[in-house]
């Protein structure tokens, strides 16, 4: 028997995914949309599991400098979205004690 | 240095992949959001951390020379852009969300093209495929979709950011959509030129096609955005987030990486939903919100030419109406934001509050610059979450309620969206008209976004007061104490 094409899983993984996140995303309180789209950005930046391979394990300068400007880009957002959607959350939260 | 093998690396990506789902899942309600957004940094470290074990794996069987210097330029990288995304997150302010949003978009965008670069120059090093081999065909196609699809982002994104900022002088970041004639017949070329250099990149592994439609794949982010005007920016930004996220599992697909197709992909599918929540909120088709041309921030002379007479009142008057009111629903609008005046309406329900007053917030799903952007502004002021209710929720109470209080919104509070034949008929509107007596601050009589007539201010039960919103809310409050 022949082995599954890589690609085919991944094929799998995707439509699994967007399955998983239709259904999630759905539920999400239409007042936290825009910390929903906040923490998208930072988990986008995923990205930067692409950009370490590349920074890490290129050779030629080149291959260097695009994982390095590639890690830095994704960054700002791993770092900035967590944090701004963390601050916007806690405006949330402040009011409840009240 | 950390070596993982590869099966280990995939379990955590799995364990990061489930940590991701429950960020999203957190935000169904204020309460669990939090936690929530934990998960996601959870979730994010034990990403980056699998992917130093998958390089130090790599990097044995690579026998990379530089991966000391390699690791030392990824560790640079994180810090340098960790210290400027955390130094944006804390000081940006909550009216420049949207701003703050395109920007991130754009990262991913550009981050996304140097990924693919990178494996076109070295694709071994993204185990693509064995050292001095050939890049296959069905990578070539995976690389080709991602780094388009990032650069589309990119520029898009740029454009956004520059529209949404409206501070450049730069015509292409203005509000205005840009309409020429043969617009969407350019689009359709370019389109389609980057798809045939696509295709031939994938058959012919020619690298000046890959570089000619990644460049033209920036032209056409371009192109796509500047003719969508100020009006469709919640739509246009919830678009770009989507764009995003299937950049990022693009470059899954080629690197052959579960971590980023399962990310990109709960990325892509929010944004998507966000996009269909936004045009039926302006009952505008998809389709004709991304050919552009509408939108434009007008200040067109009143349809109906002569002038009907409405009826003026002084923040004074506000105040005794609302003072003598039992219910009371307040309508923030994108005015609202532009005069910083959340604080300002905070402080005067607060006194109305005191006075025994019910007080609601009513928000429309596109009041503000992109979804959810009131609500935020609210919370930022300190409004508690369980005042403010979303149109479906609170439209049935209009006709109960003393006095509506509409703060810098027009196209959302107009009744002509119940009139067959107006351009904006079917759109969901908040049901203002129905209410005792509706006051309405607004700068002028200027018409909104749609660039309609409101017949909502000529109505007998309906005041105006016109000057800038946190000014005539102050006033309101100053009078409201006697």
């Amino acid at each position: 028997m022949e082995a599954i094409n890589p690609t085919v899983m991944n094929l799998i993984i995707f439509v699994l995914a967007i399955y998983v996140g239709y259904h999630v995303v759905w539920n999400v309180t239409p007042a936290l949309h825009t910390p929903l789209m906040a923490v998208t950005n930072a988990i986008s930046a995923i990205i930067i599991v692409g950009a370490m391979m590349a920074g890490a394990l290129t050779e030629t300068t080149m291959g260097q400098l695009m994982g390095f400007l590639a890690i830095t880009l994704a960054s700002v957002n791993v770092f900035g979205g967590f944090l701004v959607t963390r601050r916007m959350l806690e405006m949330f939260k402040k009011k409840e004690k009240k | 240095m950390l070596d993982f093998s590869i099966n280990t690396v995939t379990l955590l990506y799995l364990v990061a992949s489930v940590c991701f789902i429950q960020a999203l899942k957190g935000l169904s309600h204020p309460t669990t959001s939090i936690r929530g957004n934990i998960f996601g940094m959870v979730g994010m470290l034990i990403a980056t951390i699998s992917t130093f074990g998958l390089i130090g794996n790599m990097a044995n069987v690579l026998r990379t020379e530089s991966l000391l210097s390699g690791i030392i330029l990824v560790a640079l990288g994180i810090a340098l852009g960790g210290a400027i995304g955390a130094t944006m997150a804390k000081k940006v302010e909550m009216t420049k969300m949207p701003e703050l949003v395109a920007f991130m978009h754009s990262m991913v965008g550009l981050a996304a093209v140097f990924i693919a670069i990178a494996a076109v120059i070295e694709p071994h090093a993204l185990n693509i495929t064995e050292k001095g081999m050939q890049i296959p065909a069905g990578n070539r196609l995976e690389l080709f979709l991602g780094a388009a699809i990032g650069a589309i982002t990119f520029s898009g994104s740029v454009i956004a950011f520059g529209k949404l900022s409206g501070k450049y002088k730069f015509r292409l970041f203005q509000g205005a959509p840009i309409v020429f004639s043969g617009q969407h017949f350019i689009n359709l070329i370019v389109g389609l030129s980057i798809i045939g250099l696509g295709v031939i990149f994938t058959l012919t592994e020619n690298w000046a096609a890959f570089f000619l439609l990644l460049a033209l794949s920036f032209i056409v982010g371009v192109l796509i955005i500047i003719p969508i005007g100020g009006a469709d920016m919640p739509v246009v930004v919830s678009m770009l987030n989507s764009y995003s996220g299937w950049a990022a599992a693009g470059i899954g697909f080629s690197l052959g990486n579960s971590m980023l197709i399962v990310a990109g992909s709960l990325v892509g599918s929010s944004g998507a939903i966000l996009s269909y929540i936004m045009c039926k909120a302006m009952n505008r088709a998809f389709l004709s919100v991304i050919l552009g041309g509408f939108g434009g921030e007008t200040d067109l002379a009143q349809s109906s030419g002569e002038s009907k007479p409405i009826k003026t009142g002084s923040a004074d008057d506000a105040a005794f109406m609302l003072g003598n009111a039992d219910s009371v629903i307040i309508v923030p609008g994108y005015g609202l934001a532009v005069a910083r005046a959340q604080h300002a309406l905070k402080e005067l329900t607060d006194k109305l509050i005191e006075k025994g007053i019910q007080v609601r917030y009513a928000i429309h799903p596109v009041a503000g610059r992109m979804p959810g952007h009131m609500n935020v502004l609210l919370a930022e002021a300190e409004v508690p979450y369980d005042q403010v209710f979303e149109m479906e929720d609170i439209n049935s109470e209009f006709n109960q309620t003393d006095v509506v209080l509409v703060l810098g919104a027009n196209d959302v509070v107009n009744p002509a969206a119940k009139t067959p034949g107006s351009p904006i008929f079917g759109m969901p509107i908040l049901e203002v008209f129905k209410a005792q007596s509706v006051i309405v601050n607004k700068r002028s009589m200027a018409s909104g976004y749609a660039g309609l007539d409101n017949e909502l201010f000529y109505m007998e039960s309906t005041m105006m007061v016109f000057g800038d919103a946190k000014k005539i809310i102050e006033e309101i409050g100053k009078a409201s104490e006697d």
